[in-house]
């Protein structure tokens, strides 16, 4: 039974269809990869499996609970399985990083204050950031700050680990960096990971398997191999970095020979 | 003539959504208050109130304190320089102190608080929208409503009717200061003639009207920091319509208790 399912998912903006009619299983101790470019509805997914949003008709199984229709507190036990690690990092700015790992620790469970020291110090290292507990965000390089939303997205030790955009913005040492980390906890902790990224290397350094959207559906998924494998147009294009406007081209071609035509006649 | 009934309509279902919204979110928050008092709460969350209750409170006194004294000199002043033309200098006394225990220092103080902490609280709020905070917090199973806005709506319960009993007793002093320069009054007299002319039911009119004005302080704050959609340029926009609202709805639920405090209660 696959841990999180979901079963013709749309989603829709202000009428505009987001999502359109969505499949996907994603198995126990899996690392998916959700693969798009900009616009194509992958952060739009995420925020489906994760709860934040609610669809206009289909079904999120999360652990066999239909996240979509359950009651508050049913998604509230399901959310503390669940690890999510943001683009933007969302480490609260005025708490250090101790004290932004050590929150979910301190809100959900009840350890003598000393231990929860501890488990942050351990999830800190885990990251490489042992040191720089005591730091306060703003403090902190933009890898840095991804390694500590990982840390706390850690704290309760999730079953699902969810990473949003996580190399990007970052040089390629740092992304690459990132990349062994989730390696690493996937294979330290057997946990099922959700990465959504546009960033080709990464996706396929981690993945298991790799879900490309386009334009609100799935164009292709499978493994890494099969991706790459793809005849799929549309996978084509993002693997072979194929620009979407090439028909522009020309016309802005001829519209400058035509300006600098004109221009050398008026002199 | 279509256009203008549309644009009334559609002004007018903004505008009761927007008051709608508000109740919503003060039933919410009254049911997460729980968690923000001492002792019986969170204790974090009581440390939070604690810290709110200073911002708001103690480091407001010295702006409240000296716009006290102004508007009390600038009362004074103003109804001794009428007065007097009748030889009824005295009635300065009851003109001051009456006029701030029932009215300008609750009103004067919502003003201070409502332009440093309402705008600070949709600062706060809506950068936390922007930068993912409030959607972390959600996806770690916490609710926003209870770990952000309870007890800020708490600390402000607490510190608006301290600040305008503060208020009025700066006015206050500021109308003796005034009567022992024109009429070479004693402090120790005119105090006397201040208990004389007050009597408790304005102390409380004044107060009730304080814990009004702080819900709507802190309730419009909150809820322009929640509706930010966009970036930094959205969340200045909330800090000035949450100063702007909060000031003109602070004003009217003054002529309204006002109203009902003249036409109900006997003299």
């Amino acid at each position: 039974m696959p841990i999180i399912s979901v079963r013709d998912l749309v989603v829709e903006y202000d009428g505009r269809k987001v999502l359109n009619g969505l499949n996907l299983d994603i198995e126990h101790g899996e690392t998916m990869v959700l693969l798009g470019g900009s616009g194509s509805g992958k952060s739009t997914l995420l925020r489906q499996i994760i709860g934040l949003e609610r669809p206009k008709s289909g079904s999120v199984h999360v652990k066999g609970t239909d996240i979509t229709r359950c009651s508050h507190s049913e998604l509230k036990a399901i959310l503390r399985s669940i690890g999510v690690a943001f683009q933007s990092a969302a480490l609260f700015n005025s708490l250090t990083v101790e004290e932004n790992v050590a929150l979910p620790l301190r809100e959900h469970t009840r350890i003598a204050p000393s231990i929860i020291e501890l488990v942050v110090w351990m999830k800190l290292a885990v990251v490489g950031l042992a040191d720089f507990g005591k730091l306060l965000p703003q403090e902190l390089s933009g890898g840095m700050k991804k390694r500590a939303a990982v840390a706390r997205a850690l704290a309760l030790s999730p079953e699902i680990l969810v990473l949003d955009e996580p190399s990007a913005g970052l040089d390629p040492i740092v992304a690459a960096e990132l990349d062994e980390l989730i390696l690493l906890l996937k294979d330290t902790w057997q946990m099922t990971v959700i990465v959504v990224t546009h960033e080709l290397p990464s996706a396929f350094r981690i993945a298991d398997r790799i879900a490309m959207l386009y334009q609100g559906s799935f164009s292709s998924i499978g493994t890494k191999d099969e991706i790459k494998a793809s005849q799929n147009p549309r996978v084509r294009q993002f693997l072979d970095r194929i620009p979407e406007n090439l028909v522009q081209t020309p016309a802005v071609k001829t519209y400058f020979e035509k300006y600098m035509q004109s221009e050398e006649a008026n002199r | 003539m279509a256009n203008l009934l549309e644009n009334v309509g559609e002004k007018t279902i903004e505008h009761l959504d927007y008051v709608g919204s508000l109740n919503i979110q003060w039933w919410a928050t009254l049911r997460a208050m729980a968690q923000a008092l001492p002792f019986v709460g969170n204790r974090y969350r009581w440390q939070a109130t604690v810290r709110q209750t200073l911002e708001i409170g103690v480091d407001a006194l010295p702006m409240v304190s000296l716009m006290a004294v102004c508007s009390g000199f600038i009362l004074a002043m103003q109804g001794a320089s009428e007065l007097r033309r009748f030889g009824a200098i005295h009635y300065v006394i009851e003109l001051v102190s009456v006029g701030f225990t029932r009215e300008l220092g609750p009103l004067l103080t919502a003003i201070a608080v409502s332009g440093r902490s309402g705008s600070a609280f949709a600062a706060e709020i809506g950068t936390m929208k922007v930068t993912e905070e409030l959607d972390s917090l959600r996806v770690m199973a916490l609710e926003p409503i209870e770990f952000v806005l309870a007890p800020k709506y708490l600390a402000a319960l607490i510190s608006v009717p301290c600040l305008s009993v503060v208020s009025n007793v700066f006015g206050i002093l500021a109308g003796g200061l005034f009567m022992f320069f024109s009429t070479r009054l004693s402090l120790p007299l005119y105090m006397h003639y201040v208990f004389t002319a007050i009597n408790l039911r304005d102390v409380i009119t004044g107060l009730i009207k304080s814990v009004v004005f702080a819900t709507i302080i802190a309730h419009v704050g909150c809820l322009e920091g929640f509706r930010v959609h966009g970036g930094p340029d959205a969340v200045g926009r909330s800090t000035t319509s949450a100063v702007v609202k909060s000031t003109f709805l602070v004003i009217v639920a003054d002529a309204v208790f006002t109203a009902i405090f003249y036409f109900t209660v006997k003299p």
